[in-house]
């Protein structure tokens, strides 16, 4: 069996970032394994500009973003294969990957960096009611056939959920000469960034529906129409309420989730809110030598927040292949108090932690002219006024190993409060 | 006459609520974290502009669509115009990546771009 320092599943924006940061911090022998065409992953086709000005200070659009890191990837001549896909990972790093040429290929590897990002919610985990038409699709398959098939995917358009995909979708779609009827979404809030529902919705008059949810489909060979109905607080549909609208199309903008059947053939421990692994500080998964970043840890809103968490998921890989062993752990749990749906990481290794932390959250709801505070046990030490936090848009903290102090607290708790 | 207008930035992600008092071209703006912000709030009283982004097709290309750009944001008005030529262009591939796809683009002094790279098939 071939071995490798390092192995990362997934070519796309964390996996190269972490390929890229591994590298830069002296560990030469890595595999990418992508299972695609090219490397890039999802941001080949996200082919809209807004992203890169965290990270390059510009504006880019989705595969020029993605060329700034391929670039360095050639230029550090780091090994790549496409077309390949990681079938079983085993709790020793032994990774099992197929593909045409080699066929059936095992690898050991001294750490193994899960990059696999996410994927759409599908119809089948939606309970929509109605037959199973041809013109349903998820927004991002739309996207895919579009942008990179050159597929005309419908004329008139209707989209459920209002997730940031759905509102490129919205956008794209209209350029292209459809007609975008309106934007449902279940929750009463958007789930997209604010900027996109001014650009792609607004900018072209598109009606967003808060609080409606598509009740029946109508059609059997094609989409005929769609009837959609006002929910209820508890999301049930209200009867009277329906309204029927012509349309060839419905686009499935529903939330994503990360993808992570390989996380969990090799024993890693899941989150229940995120979907994604448990980490400490480090990145790393409850199976040792295993980390994990981008989309595959928890759905990022932005690409750059994602390189930047590959680049640290990169180093920390990196140090652990060239180090081996690590002081013996002691763990502070991070824990989510009111207002706070998840953290990432979901605890600190304060024995074996940098100078500082950052900690990434979403909140449950929209709130106004509250407060984000961090407690440590009891004691309440940064609280941060916040004029929105919406449950759409990842919020930060820094946490700083000097603030803990001599007295080591157990937990480390952030909520939302007045 | 003075106007005011409650804007979302769309700059970045951040997506500032902006505050912008207009009388003529007296242009205030308040509610951005960014010099970038005060541009924009600015500019989209004024002459509000988009970049667009859209594909063409590609002969003989490894993939069917390559993705453009205008170079730089164009008036808004002029979206559908600069879409309805971007829809009527194909390019010969090998494309490299910042390649000039469409010159001056519907008069705007703009350019589209490619914004990736693809090779023949």
């Amino acid at each position: 069996m071939t071995y490798h320092d390092l192995v990362i599943i997934g070519g796309g924006p964390a996996g190269l970032a972490a390929a890229v940061s591994a590298h830069e911090a002296g560990i030469e022998d890595i595999l990418i394994l992508e299972r695609d065409e090219r490397l890039g992953g999802i941001l080949n086709q996200c082919i809209h500009n807004g992203f890169g000005l965290h990270t390059f200070k510009e504006e880019l659009t989705g595969p020029e973003y993605a060329d700034r890191y391929i670039k360095k990837v050639t230029d550090y001549k780091i090994p790549y294969k496409l077309k390949s896909i990681a079938a079983d990972i085993s709790a020793e790093r032994e990774i099992l990957y197929v593909n045409g040429e080699e066929g059936a290929v095992s690898v050991k590897a001294g750490a193994v960096i899960l990059a696999m990002g996410c994927r759409e919610r599908p119809r089948g985990a939606l309970g929509l009611p109605g037959y199973r038409p041809a013109g349903i699709f998820t927004a991002g398959t739309a996207q895919r056939l579009m942008n990179i098939e050159g597929y005309s995917v419908g004329k008139k358009v209707f989209i459920l959920g209002s997730g940031d995909i759905g509102l490129i979708m919205a956008r794209r779609m209209t350029l292209e000469g459809a007609i975008v009827i309106c934007v449902a979404e279940l929750m009463p809030y958007s789930g997209g960034l604010n900027r996109n529902i001014v650009q792609c919705l607004n900018d072209f008059n598109i009606p967003l529906k808060l609080s409606h949810t598509v009740t029946k489909i109508h059609g059997k060979q094609r989409v005929t129409g769609i009837t959609i109905s006002e929910v209820d607080a508890n999301r049930r549909p209200i009867k009277g309420t329906e309204e029927y609208y012509d349309c060839d199309t419905l686009l499935l903008s529903c939330g994503l989730l990360p993808e992570n059947e390989l996380s969990k053939s090799a024993g890693v421990t899941l989150d229940r809110v995120t979907g994604g692994p448990v980490v400490d500080d480090k990145l790393q998964t409850s199976v040792e030598g295993v980390f994990a970043c981008g989309n595959v840890l928890h759905v990022h809103d932005l690409v750059d927040y994602v390189s930047e968490e590959a680049e640290r998921a990169g180093r920390q890989a990196a140090s652990f292949v060239k180090s081996g062993k690590e002081n013996d752990k002691k763990y502070i749990t991070l824990s989510v108090g009111s207002g706070v749906r998840y953290t990432v990481p979901q605890m600190i290794d304060v024995n074996n932690m940098n100078d500082s932390v950052t900690v990434r959250f979403r909140v449950s709801d929209v709130f106004r002219d509250k407060s984000v505070s961090v407690c440590y046990d009891d004691k309440c030490v940064i609280k941060r006024k916040k004029r929105i936090l919406a449950p759409g848009e990842m919020e930060q903290i820094v946490i700083k190993k000097d603030t803990f102090g001599d007295s080591m607290p157990k937990t480390v708790k952030i909520s939302v409060e007045d | 006459m003075m106007k005011e207008y409650e804007l979302t930035c769309i700059q970045c992600p951040i997506g500032c609520a902006l505050t912008v008092t207009a009388d003529g071209d007296n242009v205030a703006v308040s509610g951005n974290t960014c010099l970038r912000g005060a541009e924009y709030g600015r500019k989209e009283v004024l002459h509000p502009s988009r970049t667009v982004t859209s594909t063409v097709l590609t002969e003989n290309g490894e993939i069917k669509r390559l993705s453009v750009k205008t170079k730089t944001d164009i008036p808004k008005e002029k979206i559908f115009e600069v879409m309805d030529v971007i829809r009527k262009t194909k390019v010969k591939a090998p494309v490299r990546i910042g390649d000039v796809v469409i010159e001056n683009v519907c008069g705007t002094g703009v350019d589209v771009i490619a914004t990736k790279s693809v090779e023949k098939r």
